[in-house]
């Protein structure tokens, strides 16, 4: 891995963004189930990378970074970047490719980053549509980058890094180096530390440069074959409240859960 | 051309969730009439893994592996993917094993599946069922490269005895350099965790204050569980944040999911929708996780909740 000084002041951030339903969608497919339906639904940022990008916003404000944000996508992936540069990020970039799986998102990336020298990339520990929670790794792992998945803290020092990554039942304080990719999730920064981009900053990001790069060779190691929604769950059992006995017999000799 | 699966150990002891990949792996080494290799590192008693259907265990035991580095294990679990010629192989999805999955799958150049929670329906090319969008839907996904990688959703294919006669193989690996320095862990070490849990009680807004949550503890207590809670009592700090599970909290799969107090909000209800069993309390017989549970009662939680700790103990006593 290189050796090479990191100036704070110059240090480069690429937040990752995922443009994806909003939580209270509702899940539907279409075209003999191989398509999310997107008619009716509101599209955000994926939250998880939206703690990441509080996160770069803060390096920026307080320890001097640029933050540019990007999403493998189409057009219509276009306002929820709008809205990144509208929280404050530098510049936005859109790698045009319909995103077929997590390989394809991350060698897209990885290409921009390499070819770009960004020292942190901050990305999500998954996105709450395809749920693959692959791309940081993958990127890190294609231009061997350092990589803390499940990162519940990180704060940076010159070119050395301290980050919490959550394990099973707490913690694990990490050390590492610049350049390094984290998936990020909430704990980065606080639920109440997120923005809700103000009129000035909607102004702002509209002149902000929104670059279209046209995506390198795609990626087709994994693919969809169909979506299914579950079936409608049976009619739930009520037990009274003056017959708790029941529950525990129930749950003990019908549902075997305790 | 073994399978090949990563049986994650803690301090020499087996995860309970690599006897449940070695499970799921067994029945689809049966399907392609051919074995199972483990790769294990550090573990005390590799032969245990005979009883889940293993075949032979690529045994490394290297104090320099004593704590776990993503980079290291990834390389050494590659190592072990061409030493065995495979082109399969199966992880588990603890927080390590997820970890470790997206660097190994570059390195092995396998296309990788992720939330997988049934065995292949074809292998050719490989096409498996696996959760998506936060548990709203499921994907049939496939795989069109040569080697292939599966990580599989706890609690999906459950541990299965199996005896097999095992060979136990020390397997010399090299190992690879990693800037990543891990300085210290932090673990509540007595207290049951929701990842690892069979049963999760978990608390909402409905218990009032955080000063309500002993019996909550105690109930927990008496069934060896988790405790877990909506995303507003961690917003209100009345719980710790790694408590939260939902949709931008924890998911859980455990087996038995005893929700109190909690309305039942679709981003909880898809962050527990994979757990087996799922039990409402709840005053309000129109919150809508009366929809989602398959046992509820209705009525307040500070008369159930103390009752069903009496019923519970009384119960034990006779059950153990
Ligand atoms: C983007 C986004 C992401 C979110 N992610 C999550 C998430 O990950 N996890 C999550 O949990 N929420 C999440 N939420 C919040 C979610 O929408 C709900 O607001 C939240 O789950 C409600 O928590 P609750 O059920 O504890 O509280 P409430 O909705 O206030 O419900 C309290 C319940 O307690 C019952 N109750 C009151 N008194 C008693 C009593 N004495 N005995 C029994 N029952 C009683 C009431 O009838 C009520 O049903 C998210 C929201 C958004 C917008």
């Amino acid at each position: 891995m290189s050796t090479k000084f990191y100036p704070l002041n110059i240090m480069k951030i690429l937040v990752c963004i995922s443009h994806v339903p909003d939580t209270t969608s509702k899940i539907n497919f279409i075209e003999n189930n191989s398509k999310f339906d997107e008619k009716g639904v509101q599209f955000v940022i994926n939250p998880n990378d939206e703690f990441g990008l509080t996160r770069a916003m803060w390096f920026k404000e307080k320890q001097g970074a640029s933050v540019d944000v990007i999403n493998v996508g189409l057009a219509d992936t276009e306002p929820t970047l709008r809205k990144a540069l509208a929280i404050g990020a530098d510049k936005a970039i859109r790698i045009n490719s319909d995103p077929k799986n997590g390989l394809n998102v991350a060698k897209q990336i990885a290409h921009i980053v390499s070819s770009e020298s960004y020292d942190l990339v901050i990305g999500g520990r998954e996105s709450i549509d395809y749920n693959g929670g692959m791309v940081p790794g993958m990127i890190a792992g294609l231009i061997n980058y350092n990589f803390v998945d499940k990162c519940i803290s990180l704060e940076i020092n010159n070119d050395s890094i301290t980050a919490a990554r959550e394990i099973e039942g707490g913690k694990e304080i990490i050390e590492s180096k610049l350049p390094l990719v984290v998936a990020g999730q909430k704990g980065l920064v606080k639920e109440s530390d997120l923005r809700i981009p103000n009129m000035r900053g909607i102004m702002m990001a509209r002149r902000k440069e929104l670059q279209v790069i046209n995506a390198i060779d795609e990626d087709n190691s994994t693919c969809t074959v169909s979506f299914e929604k579950p079936k409608p769950k049976e009619e739930i059992t009520l037990v009274s409240s003056d017959n708790v006995g029941e529950l525990i017999n129930l749950l003990h000799n019908e549902a075997k859960a305790i | 051309m073994a399978i090949l699966i990563y049986a994650e150990s803690e301090n020499g002891k087996y995860k309970k969730d690599s006897f449940e990949i070695a499970s799921y792996a067994r029945v689809a080494a049966d399907k392609l009439n051919t074995s199972v290799t483990a790769v294990s590192i550090n573990a005390d008693d590799p032969n245990e893994l005979g009883n889940y259907g293993v075949d032979k265990v690529l045994h490394i035991s290297n104090d320099s592996l004593k704590n776990f580095n993503a980079v290291i294990y990834a390389d050494i679990i590659k190592q072990a993917f061409e030493s065995e010629s495979s082109n399969l192989a199966i992880l588990s999805s603890s927080s390590n094993a997820k970890y470790l999955g997206s660097l190994l799958s570059v390195k092995i150049n396998a296309g990788y599946i992720t939330n997988v929670i049934e065995i292949p329906k074809e292998f050719d090319p490989l096409t498996v069922k696996r959760n998506s969008f936060t548990n709203k839907a499921f994907e049939y996904a496939k795989i069109n490269s040569k080697n292939r990688q599966l990580a599989i959703s706890k609690n999906s294919h459950g541990v299965i005895e199996n005896k097999t006669s095992i060979q136990i193989e020390t397997f010399e690996v090299t190992l690879a350099s990693s800037e990543i320095n891990v300085k210290s862990t932090e673990k509540a070490s007595n207290k049951v965790t929701i990842a690892d849990a069979e049963i999760v009680v978990s608390g909402g807004r409905g218990l009032k204050g955080p000063e309500n949550w002993g019996m909550i503890e105690e109930l927990a207590d008496v069934l060896g569980a988790a405790t877990a809670c909506s995303k507003p009592v961690s917003d209100l700090g009345w719980r710790p944040h790694s408590e939260h599970v939902g949709q931008t909290g924890k998911l859980v799969s455990s087996n038995l999911y005893i929700a109190i107090g909690i309305s039942g909000a679709i981003q909880h209800l898809a962050g527990i929708n994979s757990s087996k069993v799922k039990v409402v309390i709840n005053n309000d017989p129109d919150a809508p996780f009366f929809k989602a549970a398959d046992y509820g009662i209705v009525g307040d939680a500070f008369e159930v909740v103390p009752k069903l700790i009496e019923g519970l103990k009384t119960f034990k006593s006779q059950n153990t």
